[in-house]
């Protein structure tokens, strides 16, 4: 019935009763103060500067005016529908655009796969600022002078949030087709008679559903609230009607940057919800 | 490989005689033609440019020739001076938010905090990171400029911050910066096993000998590769800047705001060579993350 004293020593420290076993215990005790510590940092740096902006936004009496008057401003609606609207129309030119290419760099031209990927992280090596100074300085003549008509303008403006769009798009696509067997689909389909306007509309799209929705919804965080690229162009969008009333008013800038930022946290939320269900890696940066 | 790719390599097209030339290219072209007319196209017009003289009128013959002038004018001294303030601050965001946001995210995951923190954290920098630009400006004033609400308690303790100044850029940058990297370095400390830890201990190793060999050789990637993200992240940021310092700030991408405007004095074509000059900064910071993003995902599988 006697143990070997090396096995009794394991079975405390496994109990966690030996001195060696309680003393870590204590270590990481005081470890863990530490970690707390720089969570703490974290969400204060996270959240004061949230709640001064509330703050500020409540100076105006009575309370909750700020918000009253700024829902009231019919520039308010107006820019941030133009936004969404335009943010709407970025994704599915996106989609239309992203979704066949990628299909068909898997399907046909894996050769070209490292090449194309570079063209679709081009945008972080040409920041928003550059992009609209090139746009600008190209399509303001003949022989496509877009930059000199309202339309044109749009256009030129969805064209700059796709291209925007293209690293995080392509990435989500690429990933989703990863995860279904392209080949087999597209056998089967066109086994059962399908063109390629039916395999891409009723098989490729449906299964990227989840996919899409991801890179939708960052794309939206990304378009609406965009500064940049819309002042230059001179469009009435949401970020540079916040910037207006920055330099205009008091007390309802800070009702709207709060307004923004539940907008941003609504899209991110939706993302995460989507990106909890289909487990897939989410890539999260904006235009600043 | 495919068995297309083989053939073709080979030089013998056995596989699929009469089918020598393939077609399949033009799937990619309007994907291409969209991206040079809108992404490519536009920066090469800013490239050409900034090696033509469009300093003379332009009936002057000299006019369009080509100069080297525009980048050599990048030495005046305002110009030199916006290239290393947003160097300095883009460093200094991408160092500090990159430590921050990694002791953040190892406190959340290995730090034994309750487990709710983690999901919390991860939605908190996906919102922060995105919340960027005009809006994120203004709530800063609102906290910490002229009549910030903190700014009576700072005060007090005797500290003055300019909102206009550097260290208020990059206070504001590092808002999105640390959240970002809690993002991108999460799932990297995620692929620390545990196997290893207790590998170490049970040969003795103690937690210094553990990071110092171990876990900080295999982070040492994704780290450097992040925080070099976050250097391009910070320094292609205009809207954030423009609206707190009212433009007052001189860093490369008010420069350049002044440029498309046409607020600046000197002529077109040094505009042209200080995109320039962004694009080739932004180019090495790019390709030196996706290097090392390539090496740790060694460690991540």
């Amino acid at each position: 019935m006697t143990r070997a004293p090396e096995a009794i020593e394991s079975i405390e420290s496994i109990v966690d009763g030996s001195p060696a076993a309680l003393q870590r215990k204590s270590r990481r005790g005081a470890g863990r103060l530490v970690w707390w510590v720089v969570f703490l940092i974290g969400f204060l740096y996270f959240f004061v500067p949230l709640v001064g902006t509330f703050a500020f936004s409540m100076r105006s009496q009575p309370l909750f005016s700020a918000y009253a008057v700024v829902v009231d401003d019919p520039q308010f609606l107006g820019t941030l529908f133009y936004s969404f609207l335009i943010g709407i129309i970025t994704i599915v030119a996106s989609s239309i655009l992203i979704v066949p290419t990628a299909f068909w760099v898997r399907l046909r031209l894996p050769r070209l796969r490292p090449y194309v990927e570079f063209i679709t992280l081009l945008p972080f090596v040409i920041p928003p600022i550059i992009l609209v100074f090139g746009l600008l300085r190209s399509y303001s003549g003949d022989p496509f002078p877009l930059a000199g008509s309202d339309f044109g303008s749009n256009v030129l403006l969805v064209a700059a949030y796709v291209v925007l769009s293209f690293p995080y798009m392509y990435r989500a696509v690429d990933t989703g087709l990863r995860a279904i067997d392209v080949r087999s689909l597209t056998e089967a389909s066109q086994s059962l008679g399908a063109g390629w306007f039916t395999l891409l509309v009723r098989v490729i799209f449906p299964n990227l559903r989840v996919s899409l929705l991801s890179g939708a919804f960052l794309t939206l965080a990304i378009v609406v609230g965009e500064y940049t690229i819309a002042t230059f162009l001179a469009r009435p969008a949401f970020g540079p009607y916040i910037s207006l009333l920055g330099g205009n008013k008091a007390y309802e800038p800070a009702a709207v940057s709060l307004i923004s930022f539940g907008l941003t946290w609504i899209a991110m939320g939706l993302l995460g919800l989507i990106g909890r269900q289909s487990r897939q890696k989410i890539q999260v940066a904006g235009a600043h | 490989m495919t068995a297309e790719s083989m053939t073709s390599s080979r030089g013998a097209p056995t596989a699929r005689p009469g089918r020598r030339f393939s077609w399949a290219w033009l799937g990619v072209v309007p994907f291409v033609l969209f991206a040079f007319a809108f992404l490519i196209a536009p920066t090469l017009y800013l490239a050409s440019g900034s090696f033509q003289n469009l300093a003379v009128a332009p009936t002057d013959p000299a006019h369009g020739t080509f100069t080297l002038q525009n980048y050599t004018a990048l030495s005046q001294p305002n110009l030199a001076d916006s290239y290393f303030a947003s160097i300095e601050i883009s460093l200094v965001t991408a160092v500090v938010g990159g430590l921050f946001g990694f002791l953040l995210a190892y406190a959340v995951i290995m730090g034994g905090l309750p487990r709710f923190l983690r999901p919390a954290l991860l939605t908190f920098s996906g919102v922060a990171s995105n919340f960027a630009g005009v809006p994120l400006a203004l709530a800063f004033t609102f906290t910490l400029g002229a009549s910030g609400i903190l700014t009576p308690l700072i005060v007090g303790l005797g500290v003055h911050l300019n909102i206009y100044s550097k260290p208020a850029l990059e206070l504001a940058y590092l808002y999105f910066q640390f959240p970002l990297m809690v993002l991108i370095i999460a799932p990297a400390i995620d692929g620390l096993r545990k196997d290893w830890r207790e590998a170490s201990e049970n040969m003795g190793a103690t937690a210094f000998q553990y990071w110092r060999y171990v876990a900080l050789p295999i982070l040492l990637p994704s780290l450097l590769g992040t925080v070099i993200l976050l250097f391009g992240n910070a320094f292609g940021a205009q809207a954030t800047a423009y609206q707190l310092s009212g433009g007052a700030i001189n860093i490369v991408t008010i420069q350049i705001t002044r440029q498309i405007r046409g607020d600046a004095a000197n002529d077109q074509g040094i505009g042209y060579a200080l995109a320039m000059g962004m694009v080739a900064i932004m180019g090495i910071t790019i390709a030196a993350y996706a290097f090392l993003q390539r090496r740790a995902e060694r460690w991540q599988r």
